[in-house]
């Protein structure tokens, strides 16, 4: 089926809105100018080309992606002239004003894309911009929207309220980041991505003098998760993309005590806090459907037994891994995570 | 044996209500927050009552004189020993309904049962910090960031509360008797309609 313009399916916010609602989308931020109504004025491309990105605008591909029903993305940052990032907390990194960044969600053609941006008074902001059908231009979208993308249940753009669900915690910018940035990428990652031309990695934003305070031995070593075996790595880097923003010692849900974000010192191996967390560690959550077994996360050996793959597998809004922002089960992880869990016996 | 609180106030608790009713209002007209000065555990008990949440998260129980609030449940939720059988098929506009218990709800969105807000760990909010709380009223979904949060749950018109009011709430809802009372997870429309 052929996704077309007509088949937008516009979410009630736009539609109670309107894209008249735009300027209070800046309101929480007086001395800031209101989010552009239209992508086109966000400064990611040359005025009036869609193919051509702005001066200083440049690719990046973290090596762990999100999960998104199978969009195909593509992500560009903007840093200002003779700024730079301070790097000296490696796992948060702290950004400076005027940063943006970009992510596009295409089904065959471009959906959505996504910005947030670092603005005066130092705050977050968020928007999501839907591509009318010809992808001329898109415009903003502050209470999400519902796009048919041929059958199936429709793909959804976020509220902007609900950005901050997952970009919270000791930084909102999650895909930019040493890990997901290292030269030293994981083959065996589900949905890797080709590297895009021009992108920007670890190595690249320090020589570009963007990057100050990064301890210089995640340049001399890159950085990379110490698992005990390929398919140990790229599940915990799975988790770590996909989950981490969520279940972090640094989070909101700390008290969860859940940790799935690989922090750049681990140790790696069973001391890593994944594996810690985890590993025949019983949780609150039931095994969905079934809430008199035994709740443990991950049972060793035993991957129908474990509530973790149980929740990454189910799409049942109660039960579903991550709570937001995917319709569909991801296969090629759950097939990983199976593998995995089996292979810990 | 539970001891029951009585039902109408005693003078002087509606005495410190009304005072207390008084300082909310002045300090919503100047849009200023609560002071520090208030009790915050006080506050908190005051607001979870007049804002109903015993309603639906104290059961209702038979006692001698009719149905009376448990208050050895209090704000303990659907209480895990009461099953209930499948809900009766809404007809036209009857298309909510609800258990005499008031903590089993059965509409369009399934049958949900109303949460434990005692401070049990295991099956109260006992692991949440305040910002749980307010998150979750804020975003309307389980533990904040987690599933939407089903109906009948006001959440939306809680959330017209200051932070300060949920923080106060919270703190309230910390000083009262853990009770440890799993509620059963809510039941899908699909599942609730499909059982006999
Ligand atoms: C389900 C969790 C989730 C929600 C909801 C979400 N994001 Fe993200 N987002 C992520 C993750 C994880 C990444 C990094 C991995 C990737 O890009 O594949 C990311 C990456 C991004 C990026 C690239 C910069 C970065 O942080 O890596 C932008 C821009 C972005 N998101 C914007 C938004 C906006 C705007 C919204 C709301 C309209 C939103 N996101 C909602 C999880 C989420
Ligand atoms: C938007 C935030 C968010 C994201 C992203 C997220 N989770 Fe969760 N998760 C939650 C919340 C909130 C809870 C607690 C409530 C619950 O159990 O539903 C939770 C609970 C869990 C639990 C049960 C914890 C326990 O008590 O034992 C597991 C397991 C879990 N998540 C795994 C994952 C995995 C795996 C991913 C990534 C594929 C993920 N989560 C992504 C918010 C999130
Ligand atoms: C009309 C009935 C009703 C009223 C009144 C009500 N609640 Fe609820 N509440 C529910 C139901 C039902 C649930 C369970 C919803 C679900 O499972 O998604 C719930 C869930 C909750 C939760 C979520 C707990 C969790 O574990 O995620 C909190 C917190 C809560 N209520 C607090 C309150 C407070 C505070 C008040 C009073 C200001 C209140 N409720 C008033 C019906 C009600």
């Amino acid at each position: 089926m052929t996704p077309r313009a007509s088949a937008l399916v516009l979410a009630s916010g736009l539609v109670a809105s309107g894209p008249a609602c735009a300027p209070t989308a800046g309101a929480d931020h007086a001395d800031v100018a209101p989010l552009p109504v239209r992508l086109a004025d966000t400064g990611l491309h040359a005025a009036g080309a869609v193919d051509v990105l702005a001066p200083g605008v440049r690719p990046f591909s973290p090596q762990y992606p999100l999960w998104t029903d199978g969009a195909t993305k593509r992500r560009w940052i903007y840093l200002p002239p003779g700024a730079a990032i301070d790097a000296t907390d490696p796992d948060a990194w702290v950004f400076p004003v005027g940063t943006r960044l970009w992510k596009e969600f295409a089904f065959d053609r471009p959906v959505e894309t996504r910005m947030i941006e670092r603005v005066a008074d130092g705050s977050w902001r968020f928007a999501a911009y839907l591509w009318d059908g010809d992808g001329a231009d898109a415009v903003l979208v502050p209470g999400g929207a519902a796009v048919d993308v041929g059958g199936g249940p429709p793909h959804e753009v976020p509220a902007v309220g609900d950005c901050r669900l997952c970009h919270d915690g000791p930084t909102p910018v999650l895909g930019f980041a040493a890990l997901q940035l290292s030269p030293d990428r994981d083959p065996a990652a589900p949905h890797a991505e080709p590297v895009p031309a021009g992108a920007v990695d670890l190595p690249a934003l320090a020589a570009s003098g963007q990057l100050v305070g990064l301890p210089p031995a995640y340049l001399v070593t890159p950085p990379r998760i110490a698992a005990r075996s390929p398919t140990e790595r790229a599940a915990l880097g799975y988790l770590h993309g996909n989950c981490g923003g969520c279940h972090d010692d640094r989070g909101a849900l700390a008290e969860l005590g859940l940790d799935l974000r690989h922090a750049l010192d681990e140790p790696g191996g069973a001391t890593d806090p994944a594996l810690r967390t985890t590993l025949g560690r019983s949780g609150r959550a039931p095994l969905p459907g079934d809430p008199d077994a035994a709740r443990v996360r991950i049972a060793p050996g035993a991957p129908d037994a474990s509530v973790l793959l149980a929740r990454v597998r189910s799409r049942d809004p109660q039960h579903q891994m991550p709570p937001l922002g995917t319709r569909r089960t991801d296969a090629a992880a759950v097939a990983l995570l199976a593998r995995w869990i089996t292979e810990l016996d | 044996m539970t001891i029951r609180v009585a039902s109408i106030p005693s003078p002087r608790y509606l005495g410190a209500v009304l005072a207390l009713a008084a300082g909310a209002l002045a300090a919503c007209g100047s849009r200023e927050p609560a002071t520090a000065a208030d009790d915050p555990v006080a506050r908190g008990k005051y607001l979870v009552t007049a804002a109903l949440c015993n309603d639906c998260h104290t059961p209702m129980k038979l006692g001698p004189n009719g149905p009376e609030r448990d208050e050895a449940h209090l704000l303990a939720g659907h209480p895990q020993g009461v099953v209930v059988p499948p809900p009766p098929a809404a007809q036209g506009p009857w298309n909510v309904s609800t258990t005499d218990t008031m903590t089993a709800w059965s509409g369009p969105w399934g049958v949900s049962f109303t949460a434990n807000l005692t401070p049990d760990p295991e099956t109260g909010l006992g692991t949440w910090d305040a910002q749980t709380f307010i998150d979750t009223i804020r975003n309307a979904r389980h533990m904040g960031k987690g599933r939407p949060l089903l109906p009948p749950m006001p959440a939306e018109l809680i959330a017209t509360l200051t932070d300060d009011d949920l923080r106060a709430m919270f703190a309230y809802l910390r000083s009262i008797p853990p009770v440890r009372n799993r509620v059963p997870d809510p039941i899908a429309p699909s599942i609730a309609a499909a059982t006999p």
